[in-house]
C-alpha cells in the first residue's frame, strides 16, 4: 500500500487537492483510501465518500489535533491494509505553523495557497520546511508574477522539494502530481517509524483543563514572553 | 565552487559574494553577521533549544542551505536557449490519431481555438508538462528537436511557460514599482532599477490610461493589470513561452501587446476566437474532442482582410469614445 501525508493551513485547498487526484488514480483503476483528521467539524468525508473511496473521518475535539494525528495513524495504516487500498492518504490542517504530521521514509506533501500572501512560506515550519513535494494552489487567479515570486519564497525554506502549480478546480496540474503518487513509498506498517520533527511540547496546568487566568494557577512547561525593552 | 570549500570561508566574504544567504537564513527566523568565523562554524554555534522553537533542527537546515546553494549556483549557468518546440501529436478523446507534428519558434504566434471543454487546456498542460507520450492524450513534446531535460517539469527557476488569463488579478500590497523590484529581486537580475523603469515604460504604452509608479497593484484599472503583467512577462520572465488565455476584451492595445512579446522572442500560444488577433498569428490550431483537428495556416486572403477587420475594430472604438464622452449615436 502506497501512504502519503498531506497537510497544510486550513482553507489552501488539500481536500480538492486530494479529490483531483482520486479522479486520476481511479482511471488507473486503483482502489483508495483517505482518512481524514480535523478539529471539531468536517464535512469532506461527505466529498470523499462520493467519489466512492473508503474514507475514515478523526476529529481531535479537545486535544491537540496533531498530537492525535500522531496516535492514530498506525491504526488507520492497518485499516487501509485490511481494506485492500493500494494508496492511502492522510489529510490534516497544520493549525499552530510548528506542527507537522510528516514521517520519515513517507511520501510527505504541503498545500499552500498563492493567496496567503509571500510571507506565509517564512511562517510555516516543518510541514512546509520538510516536506517531499509543495503544491501551490489558487494560481489561475493571481498574476504570474505574483506565482513566480511565491514559488520562489517556497523554495527559499525547502530547496528540496518538487514544487507544483496545480487547480483544485479544473484539476490542472493533478494528472501530473498523480504521477509522483506513483512513486510514493509502499508500506504495510508505520511500526518502528519516526516523526520528522518532534511535536511542540505542552504540558501544563491549562492543558489539564485549567481556566482561571494567574500567575498562582500556571504549573509545569509554562514559558514567559520578554517584557523588559532591551538597550 | 564546490559546497564544502564554500563552507569553510569566513562570512564577510560569503556574505558579500552571495547576499542571498542572508535572505536564505533570515527566512528561518536566524539572524546572521558577517565576521571572520566561517558559515559552518555559524551552524555549528547555533542552539538546538532555540532551532527547535523554530521547527527546525541543524540538519534539516544543513540540507536545505544545501540545496539552496546547489540552485543558486545552477541559476547563475546560462541554460540552452530554446529554439525550437516540437509538438508530436497523440490521440484524440475518441482514441483517434492526431496526425500533427508541429514546430513553433521564438517570435512566432499560435492561436488555439475551439469551443469551451474541447481540450484547449490539455494542450497548453502537455506543453508546460513536456509532456513524453505520459500524458491521456499521448502527446510528446520536444524541444530543440530532443527530448528535454526532466528539470522543465520541476524547476521553479527554470519554467517553461509563464501564463496570462483574463481572470488574473494582482493580490499583493504593494505599488507598481516595489512589485517589479519584488519580482526582479526573486529572479537575481542584475540590474533591477533598470527593469522596474523599463516595464513601467512599457506598460504604460500598452495601457489605455497612464498610472504611476506609487500606485498600488491592486488599485490598477483591468486595462493597466493586463499591461503590467504583459510587460512583466516580456521582460522579467526566464520562460521561453508565453500563454495567453483569452485576453481580447482587457482594454489595453492588443496588438502592441502581442509585439512586444514576438520582439522578445517568446514562443507564443494564445486561445482566443478574437478575429483580429486570430489573424495576427502565424498559424491557428484548432481543437475539437481532445485533439487537434486541423492546423490552418493564415493566408495571403485572410491577411488583406486583417486590414479590413482592423478598419471596423477602429470605427467600433471611435464609437465608443463617443459613448465615453457622452455624445448620442444616431448618425454613425
Amino acid at each position: 500500500m502506497r501512504f502519503l501525508t498531506v497537510s497544510g493551513p486550513p482553507s489552501s485547498g488539500k481536500t480538492s487537492v486530494i479529490l483531483r487526484v482520486i479522479e486520476a488514480l481511479q482511471q488507473r483503476q486503483r482502489k483508495i483510501g483517505v482518512v481524514k483528521f480535523d478539529c471539531l467539524l468536517t464535512d469532506d468525508d461527505a466529498l470523499y465518500a462520493k467519489k466512492g473511496v473508503m474514507v475514515k473521518k478523526g476529529l481531535s475535539g479537545a486535544l491537540c489535533p496533531d498530537h492525535y494525528f500522531v496516535s492514530n495513524i498506525e491504526a488507520c495504516v492497518t485499516w487501509g491494509k485490511e481494506n485492500d487500498c493500494e494508496y492511502l492518504i492522510s489529510e490534516s490542517a497544520g493549525l499552530c505553523n510548528r506542527c507537522s504530521p510528516h514521517i520519515n521514509d513517507i511520501t510527505a506533501i504541503c498545500v499552500i495557497d498563492n493567496l496567503s500572501g509571500v510571507n506565509t512560506p517564512r511562517k510555516i515550519g516543518p510541514m512546509l520546511k520538510s516536506a517531499d513535494i509543495v503544491v501551490i494552489t489558487k494560481g489561475d487567479i493571481v498574476s504570474q508574477a505574483e506565482r513566480e515570486v511565491f514559488a520562489s519564497r517556497v523554495k527559499q525554506v525547502n530547496p528540496g522539494a518538487v514544487i507544483m502549480n496545480i487547480n483544485g478546480i479544473t484539476g490542472q496540474g493533478a494528472f501530473e502530481l498523480t504521477s509522483l503518487f506513483e512513486a510514493a513509498s509502499n508500506i504495510d506498517t508505520l511500526k518502528g517509524k519516526t516523526l520528522r520533527f518532534s511535536m511542540p511540547a505542552a504540558l501544563c496546568s491549562y492543558c489539564l483543563g485549567e481556566t482561571r487566568i494567574g500567575e498562582e494557577y500556571q504549573t509545569g512547561n509554562v514559558r514567559k514572553m520578554e517584557m523588559e525593552d532591551k538597550q | 565552487m564546490r559546497l564544502t570549500e564554500l563552507y569553510q570561508q569566513p562570512l564577510t566574504a560569503i556574505l558579500a559574494e552571495h547576499p542571498y544567504i542572508e535572505d536564505f537564513i533570515t527566512s528561518f527566523g536566524l539572524t546572521i553577521t558577517a565576521n571572520n568565523s566561517s558559515l559552518e562554524h555559524y551552524l555549528d554555534q547555533l542552539n538546538p533549544d532555540f532551532l527547535e522553537d523554530l521547527g527546525l533542527s541543524r540538519e534539516q537546515l544543513q540540507r536545505s542551505l544545501d540545496d539552496f546553494l546547489n540552485g543558486m549556483l545552477a541559476l547563475r549557468k546560462p541554460l540552452d536557449r530554446v529554439e525550437s518546440l516540437t509538438i508530436i501529436g497523440g490521440r484524440n478523446k475518441s482514441g483517434e490519431a492526431e496526425h500533427v507534428e508541429l514546430t513553433l519558434q521564438p517570435g512566432e504566434v499560435t492561436c488555439i481555438v475551439g469551443p469551451t471543454g474541447s481540450g484547449k487546456s490539455r494542450l497548453l498542460a502537455d506543453i508546460e508538462w513536456v509532456a513524453q507520450g505520459d500524458t491521456p492524450t499521448g502527446r510528446k513534446i520536444l524541444i530543440n528537436d530532443q527530448i528535454p531535460d526532466s528539470q522543465w517539469r520541476f524547476s521553479t527557476e527554470h519554467k517553461l511557460v509563464a501564463q496570462l488569463s483574463q481572470n488574473m488579478n494582482f493580490v499583493m500590497d504593494l505599488t507598481a514599482e516595489e512589485f517589479i523590484q519584488m519580482h526582479a529581486e526573486s529572479r537575481l537580475v542584475t540590474n533591477p532599477q533598470e527593469k522596474v523603469a523599463q516595464i513601467l515604460e512599457q506598460a504604460n504604452m500598452l495601457a489605455g490610461e497612464q498610472f504611476r509608479p506609487d500606485t498600488p497593484v491592486t488599485a490598477l484599472s483591468g486595462g493597466q493589470s493586463r499591461a503590467l503583467m504583459i510587460a512583466d512577462m516580456a521582460f522579467l520572465s526566464k520562460s521561453p513561452i508565453a500563454l495567453i488565455d483569452e485576453i481580447e476584451n482587457a482594454g489595453i492595445d492588443r496588438k502592441k501587446a502581442l509585439n512586444l512579446l514576438i520582439r522578445e522572442e517568446k514562443i507564443v500560444l494564445m486561445a482566443t476566437h478574437d478575429p483580429i488577433l486570430a489573424l495576427m498569428g502565424d498559424r491557428r490550431l484548432v481543437i475539437k474532442n481532445g485533439g487537434i483537428a486541423k492546423v490552418i495556416t493564415a493566408n495571403e486572403a485572410e491577411r488583406c482582410n486583417l486590414q479590413r477587420l482592423e478598419e471596423m475594430d477602429n470605427q467600433l472604438m471611435a464609437l465608443r469614445n463617443r459613448i465615453r464622452s457622452g455624445e448620442t449615436l444616431e448618425q454613425l
